[in-house]
């Protein structure tokens, strides 16, 4: 697809907006719908396609493979840390009440650290599938 | 500044998530093995700490999980019974790691290493969360959690049938799992619960109303958790998962993960069924007695058989397992007892004699007994390691598996049910024959040509060998750490049924 004109320009108009839709997504999850699953879906969605039109090479300038594999194990553990601070004082692990003064704030915020984890998780995990599969018959 | 006895039961199961986690981070096999034994060391000491505070106070231990208050949010609760399974699994995964690190060099690949053990590690997250949780959910989460890491760890064998055998669990423990979740919604859906001892105060009133769901979820619970334990018949996925699977990852699994599931079968009839529905409702204690006896027999028979070594400690496995079921099927105190027991010493017993196999291979590469002959000669430590096992499976007197025959022999006959004494001495001579044919080889043969270079494995496989065949003989000889608590245990579980 390397010499499809619509498809390179409308890829490189739509990718943009792709991007900042997903950070909709994770932003909005604790009003409404979404959160860091759907947002890092999206976001892989963008990568994955990207790589579809330019080729998988031109993929891996912009997300690396060193980097997505290690972005992985980063997002579970930012959810799992995101438990600990509470521990040190006087509360239970993933207890977010530690986050700020009054309840809801600091719940908020937690699950916004949590939400965090997700989409890097998810987002990561998905481009790395992806690499794998696309790698496979290439040599 | 933090207070760690308060936050001990969680503890227990971060220590080995956040070794996980930074195992993957690790990209080097001897980074990761040292971060995954300093986890593992670490986690003995937890689960010893809890189940000594247990033991003197008498009370169990409660944690709720981000300050929600128990029923609604997830308790993390440890009794006698789980603290004793929590310090199974955590030392048997000492025993493991230490020699892990040669046989995992020798069978893994160099850059899939890192990733193996945190496989490892989620697989042990997975074994301790289970048996710590006191929320029927959050068990099905982390028997996902064990389970996924599991499939991984078969895997990555190095004979392409390992991955057949993956896919074949995968898809029973599948099934297992699913079996289980619907249960657990089944029973959500009449109760409004998820707390084990909140579904077992509220199951009670709701049976006069909605009886058949509640028998469905139990029938659902059985079947499924039967099917990650391996009762005979749903243990096709056992032998060729053990057979194929890494050393390590065998004599891991062997020893942890079907115990776990026992303790869940366990913790299901007695402290959630038990208290809210008659015995008589269901006859699955019947039901479950005919499988155990079968599996004695009929597995023991396979290994006879099997001419692959570690498909017949397979067959092995599901036979013994059979006796650990049988004592929960006999339902009495001495039957939960003698469960509990031989769920501690088959876990040391099998541990140590996959520990030995995995030595030959290391040496040998060999697993055909036929191949194996005069072994003895070349490796005497570790076979004489095997004899000593092997002697507890068969449960000659002076072993830990006799004293756990013992138990089950006496529940037996204090249900009055005295032929199944002779069953259980008959299904023991099954034993001496597969152990004997090992031995046989091992022993009365002379070297041949494929042992001829064959020597005693490094020090850091051979120590943890020697020191679970010592433990073979020492819990068949001082027997207070492991029948006083499995006896309370057993008491508490019967105690919620009155």
């Amino acid at each position: 697809m390397k010499f499809d004109l619509i498809l390179r320009v409308g890829t490189k108009m739509i990718l943009p907006f792709i991007l900042l839709f997903a950070i909709y997504v994770h932003f909005h999850g604790d009003y409404g719908p979404g959160g860091g699953f759907q947002a890092g879906v999206i976001l892989a969605a963008g990568i994955i396609l990207y790589a579809m039109v330019f080729g998988l090479d031109a993929a891996r300038r912009i997300a690396p493979q060193g980097l997505v594999e290690l972005l992985v194990p980063t997002g579970v553990a930012v959810f799992a840390a995101a438990g600990l601070p509470g521990m040190f004082k006087d509360f239970r692990y993933l207890d977010y009440g530690v986050y700020g003064h009054d309840f809801l704030h600091a719940h908020e915020w937690g699950i916004l650290i949590v939400e965090t984890g997700v989409i890097i998780t998810v987002f990561s995990t998905m481009v790395a599938i992806f690499y794998a599969f696309a790698d496979r018959g290439r040599g | 500044m933090i207070r760690l006895s308060e936050h001990l039961p969680i503890i227990q199961v971060l220590v080995p998530l956040f070794g996980a986690i930074l195992t993957a981070f690790a990209r080097r096999g001897t980074t990761a093995w040292a971060i995954a034994a300093t986890a593992s060391v670490l986690a003995p000491f937890v689960s010893a700490a809890m189940l000594w505070t247990v033991f003197e106070t008498g009370r169990p231990i409660s944690y709720v999980m981000g300050s929600w208050a128990a029923p609604w949010g997830i308790e993390y609760r440890v009794d006698l019974l789980n603290g004793f399974v929590l310090l199974l699994v955590s030392v048997i995964g000492v025993a493991t790691i230490s020699y892990a690190r040669k046989s995992v060099a020798a069978e893994i690949d160099a850059h899939k290493q890192a990733w193996f053990y945190t496989m490892y590690l989620l697989c042990l997250t997975g074994l301790l969360g289970i048996a710590v949780t006191g929320d029927a959910f959050n068990a099905f989460v982390f028997l996902e959690v064990s389970s996924l890491a599991t499939y991984v760890l078969i895997g990555l064998g190095r004979h392409r049938r390992a991955l057949l055998a993956a896919y074949q669990y995968l898809i029973m423990g599948t099934i297992g799992a699913t079996f289980y979740i619907i249960g657990v919604g089944l029973l959500y859906v009449v109760t409004g619960t998820l707390n084990f001892a909140d579904l077992a105060d509220r199951l009670g009133p709701a049976m006069d109303t909605q009886a058949r769901p509640i028998l469905a979820a139990l029938a659902f619970m059985t079947v499924g958790i039967c099917l990650k334990l391996a009762l005979f018949p749903l243990h096709a996925w056992l032998p060729n998962a053990y057979a194929y699977a890494p050393s390590f990852a065998t004599a891991f699994l062997a020893g942890t993960a079907t115990k776990v599931a026992v303790y869940l079968l366990m913790r299901i009839f007695f402290s959630v069924f038990a208290i809210a529905i008659p015995a008589s409702a269901l006859p699955v204690t019947e039901v479950i007695v005919i499988l155990s006896v079968a599996a004695m027999f009929i597995a023991s028979f396979s290994a006879i058989f099997e001419e692959n070594a570690k498909r017949m400690l397979a067959y092995s496995s599901v036979a013994q397992i059979g006796y650990i079921t049988l004592g929960i099927g006999l339902a009495n105190q001495l039957g939960l007892s003698a469960s509990l027991i031989h769920v501690f010493n088959h876990a040391l017993m099998k541990t140590a004699l996959f520990f030995a196999l995995g030595a030959i291979v290391y040496r040998t590469g060999l697993v055909n007994i036929s191949q194996l002959s005069g072994i003895g000669r070349r490796m005497p430590l570790t076979i004489a390691a095997f004899v000593v096992a092997g002697l507890g499976i068969i449960g000659v007197p002076g072993t830990a598996g006799f004293i756990s025959k013992w138990y089950l022999a006496m529940a037996a006959i204090d249900k009055g049910w005295w032929w199944m004494v002779f069953l259980i001495v008959a299904s023991s001579l099954l034993a001496v024959v597969y152990v004997g044919k090992f031995i046989e080889v091992a022993y009365f043969r002379e070297p041949g040509p494929d042992v001829a270079e064959a020597h005693e494995p490094p020090i850091s496989m051979l120590l943890p060998l020697l020191a679970l065949a010592f433990a073979t003989v020492y819990f068949g000889i001082d027997t207070r750490l492991t029948t006083s608590v499995a006896e309370a245990a057993a008491s508490a579980l019967l105690g919620g049924a009155r």
